[in-house]
């Protein structure tokens, strides 16, 4: 039997708030972290992920106090990326309560980062994430800094290069689709999973329960990781997961 | 008082706060005494086996901890914190455990590649088969967190408290030995299920 996926919230973070864009841009406050962590905890979300957006802009990093205020009544992995740039990020990321970081940045400034943080903490708390940008059908761009920077790095061959380098997972996320509510790239996740064999989350354009549904019938997923529908509660966490088990896809119930 | 061993491996935070959350009073201590003391142990853990006995090593806990474990203390072991109770590991090259149950450490069976087949590392949440007293009351197909690529092969079938099915397999993934408890699984982020598994430690006696 497949193992369930895993139904994932990701709450991005600009100071003291949760916000939401389009393609990361054009941002809107939606509420409050460690609110939407707990609402979305006892609703039975099986993971969250906080990104600070701003903190490899800024370089500043607020967003150890978010965590451990979630990790004091939230019992399910967490996940904190946006400025993590050092092994002392990661350390600190996991004494506030984080399970894993996730890195794109950093990564992609300087790839044996990866294999220093894998090799000091285990893979199982690095996860590469990566922020795709479609370029030509089958031709995706590796874009830094919460989508702002390019880089010319093929997203298919940097995802093979950081499994190599002792990535544990891989968090991709569609800037085409990503805030649009217009349904995943496939064929993005499709061919990254293709390409490695650790497990891939899925990010960007979930706008319905039938988006997730569709994706996961390809069986190229793991996880995907939410927003809009949580946040503006078009499907919120029990809605997806029941529309989910009724259309025999397994789910953590 | 539960005495959570902090040997610069584990994930202490969340075990501090799922104990705290349960109205458990707790310490968090690195100091052998501490543990020669100890009423109840947690050993979590996160990282590589070997990895993981050298920072009990070189902190002394390797003795303090055989010596509770033989008084008849309860101990629980988390994720490796439960690897390495067995008697040796395989991962990186072959380590001594703390022998506190027999068996050894081993590697997840690899899938075929098919649509069903499981990754490796495990990671995500897997549905419990659970045997023997220690799980009861918790639901046979619960599911908790796993994120691992190794497993306790406890050497007697009559010490595996649940196991999970990975790629065909049938893989054990907790066990009890009187008062010798292991979950390869998460309990601080199991949600209601895994707080749950943590409050009957909390209350069991051997």
């Amino acid at each position: 039997m497949k193992p369930p996926v895993r139904i994932i919230a990701r709450l991005d973070i600009k100071g003291p708030n949760v916000v939401k864009g389009v393609h990361l841009e054009g941002l809107r406050v939606v509420g409050k972290p460690g609110e939407l962590a707990r609402r979305y905890y006892e609703q039975g979300v099986d993971e969250i992920v906080y990104m600070d957006i701003v903190a490899s802009l800024y370089g500043r990093n607020n967003i150890l106090a978010v965590v451990e205020e979630a990790a004091r009544d939230v019992f399910v992995p967490l996940t904190v990326g946006g400025g993590i740039r050092s092994l002392d990020d990661i350390v600190a990321a996991l004494r506030s309560g984080a399970d894993k970081v996730a890195i794109n940045t950093a990564a992609i400034a300087r790839p044996a980062f990866l294999k220093e943080a894998a090799e000091a903490l285990g893979s199982q708390c690095i996860v590469l994430s990566v922020e795709a940008k479609r370029r030509a059908p089958g031709k995706w761009e590796a874009l830094t800094d919460n989508g702002r920077e390019t880089t010319g790095i093929d997203v298919l061959d940097w995802v093979v290069e950081a499994e190599r380098l002792g990535a544990g997972e891989i968090l991709v996320t569609s800037v085409d689709q990503e805030g649009t509510k217009s349904g995943f790239d496939s064929a993005l996740i499709g061919a990254v999973h293709e390409r490695v064999r650790i497990p891939v989350i899925a990010c960007g354009g979930a706008g319905t329960p039938e988006h997730v549904r569709s994706l996961v019938a390809t069986g190229t997923i793991d996880a995907v990781a939410c927003a809009s529908i949580f946040h503006y509660g078009t499907a919120p966490v029990p809605a997806l997961k029941s529309y989910l088990a009724d259309q025999g896809v397994a789910v953590r119930t | 008082m539960i005495t959570v061993i902090d040997y610069g491996r584990g994930n202490l935070f969340s075990t501090g706060q799922a104990l705290r959350h349960l109205d458990v009073p707790y310490e968090i201590t690195a100091d052998a005494d501490a543990a020669e003391r100890a009423e109840r142990i947690v050993l979590p853990g996160v990282g590589a086996f070997g990895d993981c006995m050298e920072g009990l090593r070189s902190r002394g806990l390797i003795e303090p901890l055989k010596r509770a474990a033989a008084r008849g203390v309860p101990m629980l072991g988390i994720c490796v914190g439960a690897q390495v109770m067995l008697d040796a590991g395989e991962e990186f090259g072959r380590h001594d455990g703390l022998g506190l149950i027999a068996g050894a450490v081993r590697r997840l069976p690899e899938g075929n590649g098919g649509p069903d087949a499981v990754r490796i590392p495990n990671v995500g949440w897997r549905a419990l088969r659970t045997r023997g007293a220690f799980f009861d009351g918790t639901p046979d197909g619960a599911m908790v967190y796993f994120v691992h690529s190794y497993a306790p092969f406890v050497a007697d079938g009559a010490d595996v408290a649940a196991t999970i099915a990975v790629n065909g397999a049938d893989v054990p993934v907790a066990f009890r030995r009187g008062n010798v408890v292991g979950f390869q699984f998460h309990p601080e982020k199991s949600g209601p299920v895994g707080l749950n598994l943590i409050e009957r430690f909390v209350r069991f006696t051997p």
